[in-house]
């Protein structure tokens, strides 16, 4: 589904740019949940901001192809409209726009790039209920504006409502889980848990184990300094737990694991 | 002496003479009580004449240009020649509501419909007004708004003739709204109208007042507008200026309230139409507990230019007043916002707010927000600001990344952006107008 092969990117800065994605490589395949691990620094959101197109960033070198297609040509919309979704770590609020009007707009204009009618207000309302029943979000906060006065667990457990909404092939949690409460972590996951398929798959990006112990990761990998330097199955996030960053991220140690 | 000024001066020698013809045709009125007001505010234009740049509070609205327009005066006769059918599409679409159509300042009476008749109430022009209601008149008219500062002003109380009477006696509740649809009919002259309203509200009394102003035609056409509301003690008025006109348009409006005690008004101001407008609104609290909201919006494009002059004038204690006003601006055109609180010695327990904030949609877009504060009472809270910015980044790339298309998402943003002073209209078909409007001019 997804390929990334040997990317580099800088973040714009005044100096004229700093490299933070030093070569990255990474395959996602449909049915596939990936962590994404890795201390303050590594990398991590830069690399959710460069996948989903934000402003503020130049890639250098490498190529990200998305079902065959290079994704990294096209603007963040078509991204999303080809069936990428993130989930931020810090959601905006946005005054005056409700989440309804907003999930309404960005539906039909998905649907209208794939050449389909717009959605009937019945069926929006029939799968809005739906969604919110599945992810456990107060049907109340839906015709609200988009985050304004949420909570931070409130915000997040939005984001995955908005994924649940639109039905991604890829979705990207970046940091879904810091500032969560326990209640909360646990209700996000199960939202998780509930919208994985055969047929989609989830990088799920953080900096702590935690999450990890809900939603079940098929491959987790730790970023260092802008590249992926270790890969395993779940297990290593629990090493990760009990040993740190430490012994993959300082050379010396390496040698003697 | 440049060209301008010459013809400026000739525009000016032009209403002197046209003065005379005007009192001519007022036959047996020239001698009453209105019409030495009348003499009296053209003696002050006379020497007052019309707002040059020179003068602070006209720094950045050159009318000039404007003025030297060979216009006409159309004070005399009138004669209807609009059809229903021609103001059909600026009605607002309330059974209920009770409508007052004028053309290039003329009352309509064939256009126009009265829904709210009753001895508690008068809706209707000035003239009419006059035969039931003369002590009122004589006793507001000119009294709020003074003409010996402001020389439109001057101008416009000199011709006031066929303006808009609104009178609301002790304790009623007008529950129909007022619609005051201005036309001007620029289809084949260019015509200089002076459009008159006062507004008396008496103790307990509330009105929802909505004026808007179109022009049909492509000839250049200025309007002066002079409001004058009185509220009565613990009365309540809303009152909602709409600015639709062509973009041959000039406007140039006053407000001006006089708040007594416990009395609420509030106006909200949209300006989108016509090439220079300048608006001036002020109210002036003249007892206890008066509450004033100010909502304003100006969304100009090409070369207009919209100026908004406000003051609150808190002259006693225990007031509050609180202003919002916003704009965006797109290719070359400018906002000027000049919004002043006054807070005098009496003024203690004031509360007053205001602010001011902008988007800026192009390079060649310009705004010049002055937000001013002036407090001579020591125990009273009272904040100002003023924004100018971009659309936020941040909210953009929010909207796409979830398959909201550039523009798409521009418009939902901006949108979002103005509805909270669009929220402040309480008359729900006039607002579903100014809203379908905001989204086709936002597209």
């Amino acid at each position: 589904m997804l390929t990334i092969k040997n990317l580099k990117a800088k973040v714009e800065t005044d100096e004229g740019g700093k490299e933070i994605l030093k070569g990255l490589n990474l395959n996602v395949n449909a049915g596939e949940i990936h962590a994404i691990m890795g201390p303050n620094g590594s990398g991590k959101s830069t690399l959710a901001s460069v996948l989903t197109g934000r402003d503020g960033y130049d890639v250098t070198e490498g190529e990200v192809l998305f079902e065959g297609k290079d994704l990294l040509e096209i603007s963040p919309e078509d991204r999303a409209r080809q069936g990428i979704f993130l989930a931020f770590q810090y959601p905006v609020e946005i005054p005056g726009v409700s989440n309804t009007n907003f999930l309404k707009t960005a539906i039909n204009e998905i649907r209208k790039s794939k050449g389909e009618e717009p959605m009937s207000s019945v069926e929006f309302l029939k799968l809005i209920k739906e969604k919110a029943k599945l992810v456990g979000l107060d049907p109340q906060m839906i015709s609200r504006y988009v985050n304004v006065g949420f909570s931070g667990g409130e915000k997040k457990r939005n984001e995955i409502f908005q994924l649940a909404m639109l039905d991604p092939k890829l979705s990207i949690l970046d940091e879904t889980d810091s500032g969560l409460d326990i209640d909360a972590l646990r209700a996000v996951a199960e939202g998780v848990n509930k919208l994985k398929t055969k047929d989609n798959a989830f990088i799920v990006i953080t900096h702590y184990q935690r999450l990890l112990d809900y939603i079940i990761p098929d491959f987790v990998h730790v970023m260092y300094q802008g590249r992926i330097v270790k890969s395993g199955g779940k297990e290593l996030a629990l090493q990760l737990e009990d040993q740190g960053y430490d012994w993959i991220t300082d050379p010396k140690e390496e040698a003697s694991v | 002496m440049n060209n301008t000024e010459t013809e400026i001066t000739d525009l000016k020698t032009k209403l002197i003479s046209e003065f005379q013809d005007f009192e001519k045709n007022l036959n047996g009125e020239a001698e009453t009580t209105l019409h030495f007001i009348r003499k009296d505010a053209f003696e002050n234009f006379k020497e007052l004449g019309f707002p040059i740049k020179k003068l602070e509070d006209w720094k950045y609205t050159n009318l000039n240009p404007a003025l030297k327009q060979n216009f006409i005066q159309s004070f005399t006769e009138y004669t209807p020649a609009l059809k229903k059918e021609d103001i059909e599409k600026y009605l607002i679409k309330n059974s209920g509501i009770n409508l007052l159509v004028f053309v290039n300042g003329h009352f309509d009476i064939g256009l126009s419909h009265i829904e709210t008749k009753n001895d508690k109430v008068y809706i209707g022009s000035f003239s009419e007004g006059m035969k039931d209601h003369k002590d009122v008149i004589e006793k507001h008219f000119a009294k709020i708004a003074a003409y010996d500062k402001n020389g439109f002003v001057a101008l416009n109380t000199a011709f006031a003739k066929d303006g808009c009477f609104i009178y609301v006696k002790k304790n009623y509740e007008v529950k129909e709204a007022v619609h005051i649809l201005n036309i001007s009919d620029a289809q084949s002259e260019s015509y200089f109208s002076q459009l008159r309203k006062l507004v008396v509200v008496e103790e307990g009394g509330s009105i929802n007042i909505a004026t808007d102003y179109h022009t049909i035609g492509d000839q250049k056409c200025f309007t002066n507008a002079v409001t004058e509301i009185f509220c009565g003690m613990n009365s309540k008025v809303e009152h909602y200026k709409i600015q639709n006109e062509g973009e041959n348009s000039y406007h140039v409006g006053t407000t001006q309230v006089h708040q007594e005690k416990d009395s609420r008004f509030s106006d909200t101001t949209i300006s989108w139409g016509g090439a220079i407008t300048r608006n001036d609104l002020n109210s002036v609290f003249d007892g206890t507990n008066t509450e004033c909201h100010f909502y304003g919006l100006y969304l100009l494009t090409g070369r207009q230019h919209v100026d908004n002059h406000t003051l609150a004038d808190h002259k006693m204690p225990h007031c509050y007043s609180n202003e919002l006003y916003k704009g965006i601006i797109d290719g070359n055109a400018t906002g000027v916002f000049n919004g002043k609180i006054m807070v005098r010695e009496d003024a203690q327990k004031t509360n007053a707010y205001q602010s001011n904030n902008n988007i800026l949609l192009s390079d060649d877009a310009t705004i010049y927000s002055k937000p001013q504060l002036e407090i001579f009472a020591d125990d009273v809270k009272c904040s100002h600001g003023a924004t100018t910015g971009q659309l936020n980044p941040d909210e953009m790339f929010y909207l796409q990344s979830r398959g909201i298309g550039k523009e798409n998402a521009r418009t939902l943003l901006l949108y979002a952006y103005a509805s909270d002073v669009i929220d402040s209209i309480k008359i729900d078909e006039l607002r579903e107008m100014v809203v379908k409007k905001l989204e086709m001019k936002l597209k």
